[in-house]
């Protein structure tokens, strides 16, 4: 570790893996409810199950992408952080207030934490992803704001590189479109228009700005290659994003009350939308294959390759495949939404934060050439459980929706959704024998960390 | 193909494709903002409808529901649910409704489970005009059918 300020990178990253394995429990109770009904019935509704699930993982993402950039900006800046002190106090802050919304979620039911947290006030509960209480939204308001200050002030009194200009960006833009989850229109169509600049300009747009900066970072540190390489790729990369993510909102303009000319323009620039994806994988690859230096972390390596081929698989290939108007007719909320949303955010997001983790960890460890061969040789089982759990969920969840899409919206004898949801409950089971096989994967993970370093 | 651009041409289409991509977002978003009141018939929303919403919202609804194609996809989708189980007549709907909330959750063991949410029968109601308005949204011809 270069700078002592990095250290302050270590408690945003364990507390995000212990998230996520809370996201991946929960995910498990839910796809046993989805078989067995009367599972954990009435004590945790569905509905509680899926809000724990889904904010679970939006938080674990923000301490994973804070916990990043806390350990890259001192180096990319060579500078100590402006303010350790108030990276710590916003840790603190934000894991107090994420596992008190998570125990409100589990213990009050929705309708009275709606009034004991002034809904009525300033009503913005209730919607997808964004069923945070008010003080929880402003509390990641708060912390947010602290995050971007303290790496903007480490960057103007240091060195001023690419990767922290586009990470800059992200993070800004982050901020901005948060924004929008305080906007609830009483019509319900304005609603869920402005609704997705929160959700699809985070995910499809400035999110990808953080990740494409974190896995430009690590493959300079890992793979030694010069820096004006990696900047261009950098550029090339995330403006590809910006062309293709921006217009591409679009394909949620479709079938939602939105004029039709969305049909065409969110068609057109989604179907760009894999194009970035795959200039990762080339990017990973290429400049694995121009390495000038042979780094003894290759698992750091080895994750950045698969967070490239993952997120190409499940943002680029599973995105596409339901990203054309006339398609997602059919698709349209089904489980193939499911699938794509599963594949995408673990191969872009939790692998990032993986990739980041494996490689920054050791070195906040004391271990600057990485783990011992025995624990990197864990942790590459790790990675193969994860990634074969992961496809095969998507795999079952895609069934799945092909299913539903064959039961209920196409040819004559159509079956309702309830016995069309019985119909795949074979299909449910291989989803939660695979979702089994990435918590066996993580719990692995979570070993390798405790492999005794061999004595040299 | 990228021997060929040099890093400050992909800085270029990065900040020039990002703000043409940006400045015609924002220009469709005005003319969306401007159509979308009478795409959804906003005249018809009565303050049933928006006291519907925000039951929808409090009790949230969509955590196991999909409503325009959005939501969680635990439950059947309910733009529709006015033709499904109301065949389009109002009264039909809203009797259905009443009877339909009251009984939850239903008996069936291993069926998935839809919780009691004590809600008044005026407060069904709203929900009802909710759904009702929903329905008639112009959403391009979705759902494809009245399964949805």
């Amino acid at each position: 570790m270069k700078y002592s300020s990095q250290a302050v990178a270590k408690p945003y990253f364990i507390f995000a893996l212990i998230l996520l394995a809370g996201e991946i429990l929960f995910g498990l109770l839910m796809a046993i409810q989805y078989i067995y009904g009367d599972f954990l019935f009435p004590l945790i509704p569905f509905n509680v199950l899926r809000m724990v699930h889904t904010n679970l993982l939006i938080v674990l993402l923000l301490n994973g992408f804070m916990g990043a950039t806390y350990y890259l900006v001192p180096e990319e800046a060579e500078s100590e952080l402006w303010s350790s002190k108030l990276a710590i106090i916003t840790f603190w802050i934000f894991a107090a207030a994420g596992v008190a919304t998570i125990l409100g979620y589990l213990f009050v039911p929705y309708a009275e934490l709606t009034e004991l947290t002034f809904n009525n006030l300033l009503p913005t509960m209730g919607r997808e992803f964004l069923e945070q209480p008010l003080p929880t939204k402003v509390g990641i308001v708060v912390v947010v704001l602290s995050y971007i200050l303290n790496t903007a002030m480490t960057v103007l009194k240091g060195r001023k590189t690419v990767i922290t200009t586009v990470l800059l960006s992200g993070l800004f833009g982050l901020a901005v479109f948060f924004l929008f989850a305080f906007y609830v229109p009483e019509n319900l169509i304005m609603d869920k228009f402005f609704w997705w600049f929160t959700v699809h300009l985070w995910v499809e747009a400035t999110w990808e700005l953080i990740m494409g900066a974190i896995l430009a970072f690590v493959l300079i540190k890992t793979t030694g290659v010069d820096r004006e390489h990696i900047d261009k790729w950098l550029y090339l990369i995330i403006a590809m994003t910006m062309v293709s993510g921006i217009l591409g909102t679009g394909h949620h303009f479709f079938y939602m009350g939105a004029p039709e000319y969305w049909l065409w323009i969110g068609s057109i620039s989604s179907a760009v939308e894999p194009l970035p994806f795959f200039l990762m994988i080339l990017f990973a690859y290429t400049m694995t294959r121009d390495r000038k230096i042979k780094h003894d972390n290759e698992i750091a390596l080895t994750w950045a390759k698969g967070t490239a081929i993952m997120s190409f698989l499940g943002a680029g290939v599973w995105g596409f495949f339901h990203t054309l108007a006339p398609v997602n007719m059919f698709t349209h909320g089904t489980q193939l939404t499911a699938a794509h949303g599963h594949l995408s955010f673990y191969g872009a997001y939790i692998m990032i934060i993986f990739t980041m983790v494996s490689y920054a960890m050791p070195i906040l460890r004391g271990r600057p050439h990485g783990n011992c061969q025995k624990a990197q040789k864990v942790e590459l089982n790790s990675f193969w459980m994860m990634n074969i759990g992961m496809m095969g969920l998507t795999l079952a969840l895609s069934a799945a929706g092909i299913v539903q899409i064959l039961d209920q919206r196409v040819g004559t004898e159509l079956i309702g959704f309830m016995e069309s949801q019985e119909s795949i409950e074979g299909i449910y089971m291989i989803r939660a024998g695979f979702g089994a096989l990435v918590f066996a994967g993580l719990l692995t993970y979570f070993y390798s960390f405790f492999v005794k370093e061999e004595a040299k | 193909m990228t021997e060929r651009i040099t890093k400050s041409m992909a800085k270029n289409i990065y900040y020039g494709g990002g703000t043409f991509a940006l400045l015609i977002f924002i220009a469709l978003t005005f003319d969306t903002v401007h159509q979308i009141p009478e795409r959804s018939n906003e005249v018809d929303m009565t303050k049933s409808v928006v006291a519907g919403k925000k039951l929808w919202e409090d009790n949230n609804c969509v955590g196991c529901h999909t409503i325009v194609g959005e939501g969680a996809y635990y439950a059947p989708e309910l733009m529709n649910v006015f033709q499904r189980r109301g065949a389009s007549d109002e009264g039909a709907f809203k009797g259905y409704m009443q009877g339909w909330m009251a009984a939850q959750p239903l008996d069936t063991p291993n069926r998935r489970k839809m919780p009691q949410f004590h809600l008044t029968n005026e407060q069904v109601d709203n929900l009802s005009d909710f759904l009702i308005w929903t329905s008639k949204v112009n959403a391009n011809e979705w759902p494809p059918t009245i399964e949805g």
